[in-house]
């Protein structure tokens, strides 16, 4: 595995950094790129943004706009061209897909309009069904933790996702500044908020569960 | 004609007070809004980061039930489930076979008429003359520095009803409202969004620099359309404050407490002192009222 990120750029402050496009290299080639073995993978992305991978002809734009660029480990524009290559592991369990923030940016501005966001989505689903082991494992127990409450009310609890990310990852004690905050503030309802036909919810969830969907 | 209203749950919790001045401000502007009955929860970025088709079946439920109410037209206050909503309507009208897919695990048809608007489309539904119409107040010591963070008008090819690079639609129903806007670089620049609670490094840093940019261009006040943006931005200052002792503080409204105060509504009515950066008001309304 080559080195994703330039250690000196790490050392600078971030607001300064938002891409090192020359200074990141891709992984060594210790395998056969182009092999078939994974090569649904492709196919998957497509069928789920309708767009194909091959569109991208790595300008870098969207990696020079990322507002998160800085705390990813591979640029976004190169998840791409590791899809390209067949380099699918890297592409799978790098941070990137974790920490882009879905803002868009890279999609209004590429040149050849493929949505990037979009893609991002495709590769971190691909990568939970794969049980690939994610790099930012905390934000893949929020998402489970979010939709927990959206399954059992079908409306976000606050306070019931706080607990349940907390409980989740241990992290009992950070927060303490803004939670009793808002508390004071009557803003956080104490019972959650329901959905009255519950049973539409569960269902929606029963049918897109990841399992089930496999079993076909 | 009655406009839908689709909350969204922030507004039933930590936006409490986007909720409340919008209802106040619409009825007062004579706009009835029918709230969406049984509305769910959009999915958010949970839904569409880890399951596509979960995803877009949570967000078309409430397309269905708003087809059911006869809702034509429908508010989504919330940058978030607005661009949730639209990308959903958008991909299945686009392709049939997801649309086919959908309406199978809904077990419902989609209806194609129901349009989804941000709050922004409303205000300029409405007609900004009306703005200026009902304006009881002088709004002259507020500079603000209009942010529509990243969801309120990207993608540009589901959305066109602003520019996804230089909007500037706020500007103009904060001028309506008789308060001045000033020009500045992070106007859509993301603000961390749901990385609120695991990666606050992340959120507090990307919401330092938006607010220091307003800040330096002379704001003196930012206005907000998404509860997100606002948690990010006023809830996190105490922590900027800590980290940075030279930070300065600014308040954050929502669009629509900014035109409540302009149509003479008070600070408590419109919910402004649920924010944690207090909004002095008496340094920036001077008590005039427009005949
Ligand atoms: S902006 Fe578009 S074409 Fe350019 S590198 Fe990014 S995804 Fe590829
Ligand atoms: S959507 Fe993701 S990859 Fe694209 S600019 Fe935003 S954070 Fe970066």
């Amino acid at each position: 595995m080559g080195a994703y990120v330039n250690k000196d750029a790490k050392k600078l402050q971030p607001s300064f950094v938002s891409a090192n496009l020359l200074t990141d290299t891709l992984p060594e080639n210790n395998h056969t790129p182009f092999q078939k073995n994974n090569s649904d993978i492709p196919e998957e992305i497509r069928n789920r943004t309708f767009q194909d991978v091959s569109l991208c002809y790595q300008c870098g734009k969207c990696s020079a706009g990322c507002p998160v660029r800085y705390y990813m480990d591979i640029a976004p524009n190169k998840i791409v061209r590791l899809i390209q290559l067949g380099f699918y592991d890297e592409a799978l369990k790098s941070s990137t897909p974790w920490i882009c923030a879905g803002c868009l940016t890279c999609s209004v501005r590429c040149p050849k309009e493929f949505n990037l966001a979009g893609f991002m989505d495709a590769v971190r689903e691909i990568a939970v069904k794969k049980k690939v082991k994610v790099k930012e494992k905390d934000i893949l127990k929020f998402h489970k933790a979010f939709l927990n409450q959206i399954k059992r009310y079908g409306r976000l609890y606050e306070i019931g996702l706080v607990g349940e990310y907390k409980m989740k990852t241990l992290d009992l004690l950070s927060d303490v500044e803004t939670a009793p905050g808002l508390f004071l503030k009557g803003k956080l309802g104490l019972l959650p908020d329901k959905v009255k036909d519950r049973k539409s919810i569960k269902k929606i969830f029963k049918k897109t569960d990841k399992k089930k969907i496999n079993k076909h | 004609m009655n406009y839908g209203y689709f909350p969204g749950c922030s507004q039933t919790s930590s936006a409490k007070e986007y909720d409340l001045s919008l209802r106040k401000v619409f009825e007062k502007l004579g706009f009835g809004l029918e709230e969406l009955c049984d509305w769910s929860c959009c999915g958010a970025t949970s839904a569409h980061a880890t399951n596509h088709k979960l995803s877009n079946a949570l967000a078309l439920r409430n397309i269905v039930l708003a087809g059911k109410q006869g809702i034509k037209n429908m508010v989504a206050p919330c940058a978030a489930c607005y661009n949730r909503l639209i990308t959903s309507q958008h991909e299945i009208s686009m392709h049939p076979e997801r649309k086919n897919e959908t309406e199978e695990l809904l077990s419902e048809k989609i209806p194609a008429d129901v349009k989804v608007i941000n709050v922004l489309e409303l205000f300029f539904k409405i007609g900004l003359a009306k703005i200026s119409e009902n304006r009881k107040r002088d709004l002259n010591g507020i500079k603000a520095a209009c942010y529509y963070g990243c969801l309120l008008v990207r993608p540009m090819n589901i959305n066109n009803f602003d520019d996804a690079e230089q909007p500037t639609s706020m500007e103009m129903i904060a001028e309506a409202a008789g308060a001045t806007t000033i020009d500045w670089n992070y106007k859509l620049e993301c603000c961390g969004a749901a990385h609120s609670i695991v990666r606050k490094d992340i959120v507090l840093n990307l919401s330092k620099k938006i607010i220091d940019d307003a800040v330096l261009n002379g704001a003196n006040v930012i206005i907000t359309a998404c509860p997100m943006c606002h948690t990010n931005l006023d809830m996190r200052q105490r922590a900027m404050k800590r980290k940075y002792p030279e930070h300065l503080m600014i308040p954050v409204l929502y669009i629509t407490e900014l035109v409540g105060l302009a149509m003479g509504m008070n600070v408590k009515d419109l919910g402004i002192d649920l924010h944690y950066v207090n909004f002095n008001y008496d340094e920036y309304i001077a008590e005039k009222l427009i005949a």
